[in-house]
């Protein structure tokens, strides 16, 4: 792990600038904020348009732009990168990411198999 | 008064809200009550409040924070372990037409009470406090990142605990379980105020619990002393590393949970309702996604305890240090990846039910490599059998078995038999009483003397362990075999008279652990008055291995005069071996932070609130809440938060302790 | 300066720092306030997963395509991203030491996300003038609670943007204010992030169901 850096060099950062060049620039903002904004356009314009034939793809290529929309706003917003914090930022961010993982598709697997076999179809059609 | 303005002023609470018809109950308070009002009475009379408030309510310092979370783990100990000893009566009574001497309606509030208050206000602090105490001695730090916020955590476990406390006197407890599953949580079937004391309760004190799980990660992050790599800290740290990223990562959950329960029954929402489209099982999902991580945020810095015992005591480095870590990191994540098998009867078929199952078996991998690192470490090892080693010995073999009926259970077709019977019971406190009290009590006996600077009695620690663990065999192992005859958990009444042998000796087993615990009391009063005698001069009374011994019992406020250097795993084993000196001269001025009230005002005005949306008192919530506001954003405005402890004040306290050491050779 | 970690030149392993300085103020603060923002983050996958498993159920009430008007939510995502960017404007003035400049960008970002509230609120009102209110199935519980909680979010970043500005108008862009800010600004990067998926997965999916 490196940290092994940060133990051996423990009294060496009294001017706090772990974050010198975090905060980016002018530039790298505002090419955020243009991906951001047609990132988000494009999902917004295909559902409203109807502009694919089926649901499901529709319904993926969204949910393809949301994950890069958000990669985008971890980059150029939250200035994610591998050496801020000796890596502890990004290893706190993949472990949420892995947590967010599992309790978001368990619960929903989960759920899913209890609904269908305790429920099944013709009962659920009178409930919704 | 009219009415509606004594309702706008008192919400739901009123004159009939205390249980005055209970006569246990009011007996009780009158203990209670007459009990405080000594205790209170003797304060004023000895004028320590002052001392109280400026020295440890309003203190940072982690040690004293750590010692206070130990105050009220045992002082809350008492209150769960009567709820244990009357549950235990009332089963051995209740038979052949008995009714026993509880009913029901506080009898159901009774074992709630006993679980919440054992997991969250005993075992919890317990944890904590001694992570608080430890840890940064450990890592050669000054303090924890955050100290404010450590004290404004304390406080807001306080706050929890006082709502659970305040529910027996005031109103009631939940019915429901530990865990107030819907519906029964729900408003339609619990419409009293237990359920929402123990919402309230667990809401304050879970923040407290998430703050300080994010505060303890950045200390062992950030604050590690030179040379200190991840691979070189103490099995313990590494423990408390992953408790807390367990606590940050499960703690939310549980908010969001009681956040919606709460909203199903205040808002009139349908999450967990039977009707428009809820779905109460979600519920049982959702908070056993916080509940399985948190039964190894008890148990890890357990282990952590264990480790540092074990190899201090068998004079030996620890064995297979590496393993240990990944065992431990491996724990970590797989907690997350079981939490079904809770609820395998749920119903959700068999392909979930064998993942679960499956997951469920792995990760007893990890923690049988644990147990023979302990063995190993022993293992031709000079062992002294000192009372935390007695202790380490009795969870060796207390928490294989329990973790033997554990994977027992993990097999899906065999849990839809045992499923909520007292088999399950047994298990449960098998792993928790045999893992987590027998480590913290092992954690106590080992630490105390750094704490205080001297040692506890053995003789009535012995005794007191005698009785608990005999005690505590005697109390579960028949609630195995009633378990396994069929008994369910939580009956207040039995009809087959065949059954009440068994019970009768678990209440026997009960009483057993009752001596152990008034034992560990005497003890702390015997070893306070044999201070003297039981003096630990040298800072190292057990011949140890890490750094926290390296300093002087009780550590100073800045526990280290100058910061360590680190070289090996066991560093202060290090440092003996190749002939450390302690410095004598050159001492500089300390930065240290500075204390402040602010966390346990905020504190108290959480619980206000909380109160204040138990009893429907709006006013009171609202004023309580703006209030937290105003003093929040207004602590924000003090820029100085930290002062400097003079050199010459480091020069005298480290010239007593050279004095105290050139005494003791 | 680096500490001698290795025996020095005498051969004698150092055992303590004999001459060290105290870490600066905050100086686990960013690390600390991410930490805190990975908890915040499973709060809102609770929400988010108790609005993939309820999110179906209608309960013979309104479902999303009755009750979305995808123009407005177009609107109020709109207001976000630019309180987002005016932010960090707002960090690059700070940066260069321009306190007017940084308190006028703060000031403009508080109003997109008062706007956004505002838009968020009139949506919400709307909705339950019409009947589709939190108890009407639990759909529509998920859905504000889902909502309403990134809502919740925003307003007390809100309430800390209104308390930093003041602290910086009264002491300056001092290294605690600075470091305030840039606190407040993984706060509201953050907050932002969530509306990414709360736009995807509740309004364009609920539309497209």
């Amino acid at each position: 792990m490196n940290t092994d850096t940060h133990a051996a060099h423990a009294g060496d950062h009294h001017h706090g600038d772990s974050h010198a060049n975090a905060h980016g620039s002018f530039s790298t903002y505002m090419l955020g904020f243009v991906l951001s904004v047609v990132l988000t356009a494009i999902p917004f314009w295909l559902v409203m348009s109807g502009a694919l034939p089926s649901k499901q793809i529709t319904a993926l290529v969204i949910m393809a732009f949301a994950v890069v929309q958000i990669v985008v706003h971890m980059i150029y917003f939250l200035h994610m990168n591998t050496t801020s914090e000796n890596g502890w930022s990004m290893m706190a961010l993949i472990f949420t990411i892995v947590m967010v993982v599992i309790a978001l598709s368990g619960s929903l697997w989960v759920m899913n198999h209890l609904n269908s076999n305790m429920m099944p179809i013709h009962q659920m059609n009178g409930m919704k | 008064m009219s009415p509606d303005l004594l309702k706008l002023i008192f919400g739901r609470l009123t004159f009939e809200s205390l249980p005055l018809h209970e006569p246990i109950v009011v007996g009780t308070f009158a203990v209670v009550a007459t009990g405080g009002l000594i205790m209170f009475a003797g304060l004023t009379y000895f004028r320590v409040w002052g001392y109280l408030w400026s020295e440890w309510f309003t203190s940072v310092d982690h040690k004293r924070i750590g010692i206070m979370y130990m105050i009220l783990g045992i002082v809350m100990l008492l209150r769960g372990f009567a709820d244990a000893l009357m549950m235990r009566l009332q089963q051995a009574l209740a038979f052949g037409g008995s009714e026993g001497y509880l009913n029901s309606h506080h009898y159901d509030q009774v074992f709630t009470a006993h679980g919440v208050i054992m997991i969250f206000f005993v075992a919890m602090p317990l944890v904590t406090g001694l992570m608080n105490f430890v840890v940064p001695l450990q890592i050669g730090a000054r303090d924890v990142s955050f100290p404010f916020l450590n004290n404004f955590s304390f406080w807001m476990t306080v706050g929890g605990a006082v709502l659970v406390m305040a529910s027996l006197f005031i109103g009631e407890f939940a019915r429901t379980g530990w865990l107030a599953y819907p519906p029964l949580s729900n408003i339609g079937y619990s419409p009293d105020v237990g359920v929402d004391y123990y919402i309230w309760g667990l809401q304050v004190a879970g923040v407290g619990t998430t703050l300080s799980g994010i505060n303890l990660i950045c200390t062992i992050v950030k604050l590690r002393c030179p040379g200190m790599t991840m691979m070189r800290m103490p099995v313990f740290t590494w423990t408390a590393l992953c408790t807390n990223v367990l606590i940050v990562a499960s703690f939310p959950v549980l908010t969001v949970v009681l956040a919606l329960l709460s909203l199903d029954r205040y808002v009139g929402t349908n999450f967990f309702t039977n009707d428009f489209g809820g779905s109460p099982m979600m519920y049982v999902n959702l908070i056993w996604i916080w509940g399985h991580p948190e039964v190894y945020i008890l148990v890890l810095p357990a282990f952590g305890i264990f480790s540092e015992v074990t190899s201090t005591f068998s004079g030996k480095r620890l064995f297979g240090y590496t393993s240990m870590v990944y065992a431990t990191v491996v724990i970590t994540i797989l907690s997350y990846l079981v939490w079904l098998h809770h609820f395998f009867t749920m119903g959700s078929g068999a392909s979930v039910n064998s993942f679960f199952g499956i997951t469920t078996m792995i990760i007893s991998i990890p923690t049988g490599a644990k147990m023979f690192n302990w063995l190993f470490t022993m293992y031709r090892g000079r062992i002294r059998f000192e009372l935390p080693m007695m202790w380490t010995i009795a969870f060796m073999l207390t928490f294989v078995l329990g973790g033997m009926t554990g994977v027992l259970l993990a097999v899906p077709p065999a849990d839809f038999v045992l499923h909520n019977s007292l088999f399950l019971i047994a298990h449960f406190h098998n792993v928790i009483i045999g893992g987590v009290v027998f480590g913290a009590f092992a954690g106590i006996g080992y630490w105390f003397p750094k704490a205080f600077g001297f040692k506890l009695d053995p003789f009535w620690g012995k005794l007191s362990f005698w009785f608990w663990v005999t005690g505590f065999y005697l109390a579960f192992m028949p609630l195995y075999v009633l378990g396994l005859m069929g008994v369910t958990r939580r009956l207040r009444v039995f009809d087959d008279p065949s059954l009440q042998i068994w019970f009768i000796v678990a209440g026997i087993g009960a009483f057993l652990v009752f001596l152990g615990i008034l034992s560990m009391l005497m003890q702390f009063a015997v070893s306070f008055l044999r201070r003297e005698q039981l003096k630990d001069v040298t800072g190292d009374p057990w011949d140890a291995r890490t750094l926290e011994w390296a300093t002087s019992s009780p550590p100073p406020a800045y526990n280290f005069a100058f910061t360590p250097v680190v070289h090996d795993n066991d560093a202060w084993w290090d440092m003996k071996r190749r002939g450390y000196q302690r410095p004598l001269t050159g001492f500089k001025p300390i930065h240290m932070p500075s204390s402040t009230g602010t966390g346990i005002i905020l504190a108290g005005l959480a619980t206000a609130m909380g109160f204040g949306l138990i009893w429907y008192i709006w006013w009171l919530a609202a004023a309580s809440f703006i209030a937290m506001l105003a003093v929040g954003i207004g602590h924000t405005f003090n820029y100085h938060r930290d002062f400097d402890i003079p050199a010459e004040d480091v020069i005298r306290a480290e010239d007593v302790r050279t004095k105290l050491l050139a005494g003791a050779k | 300066m680096t500490v001698a970690v290795n025996p020095t030149q005498t051969g004698e392993p150092v055992f303590y720092l004999a001459d060290e300085h105290p870490h600066p103020e905050g100086y686990s603060t960013s690390l600390g306030f991410w930490i805190y923002l990975m908890s915040d983050c499973l709060i809102f996958a609770i929400l988010f997963a108790t609005f993939g498993v309820l999110g179906g159920n209608y309960a013979a009430g309104p479902a999303p395509k009755d009750l979305f008007e995808l123009p407005l939510v177009a609107v109020n995502t709109s207001m976000l991203l630019l309180s987002s960017i005016t932010y960090g404007f707002a960090m690059l003035t700070m940066q260069q030491n321009k306190i007017a400049q940084t308190q006028i960008w703060l000031a403009i970002t508080g109003l997109f996300g008062a706007a956004f509230i505002g838009i968020e609120l009139s949506e919400f009102a709307h909705m339950i003038h019409e009947g589709a209110t939190p108890q009407r199935s639990a759909f529509l519980s998920a859905f504000f609670t889902l909502v309403g909680t990134h809502g919740l979010h925003v307003s007390c970043g809100l309430i800390w943007l209104v308390t930093l500005m003041v602290q910086v108008w009264k002491f300056g862009l001092i290294e605690a204010n600075r470091r305030r800010l840039m606190c407040l600004s993984m706060f509201w990067h953050f907050l932002d992030v969530v509306w990414i998926g709360v736009f995807t997965f509740v309004y364009l999916l609920g539309v497209l169901r």
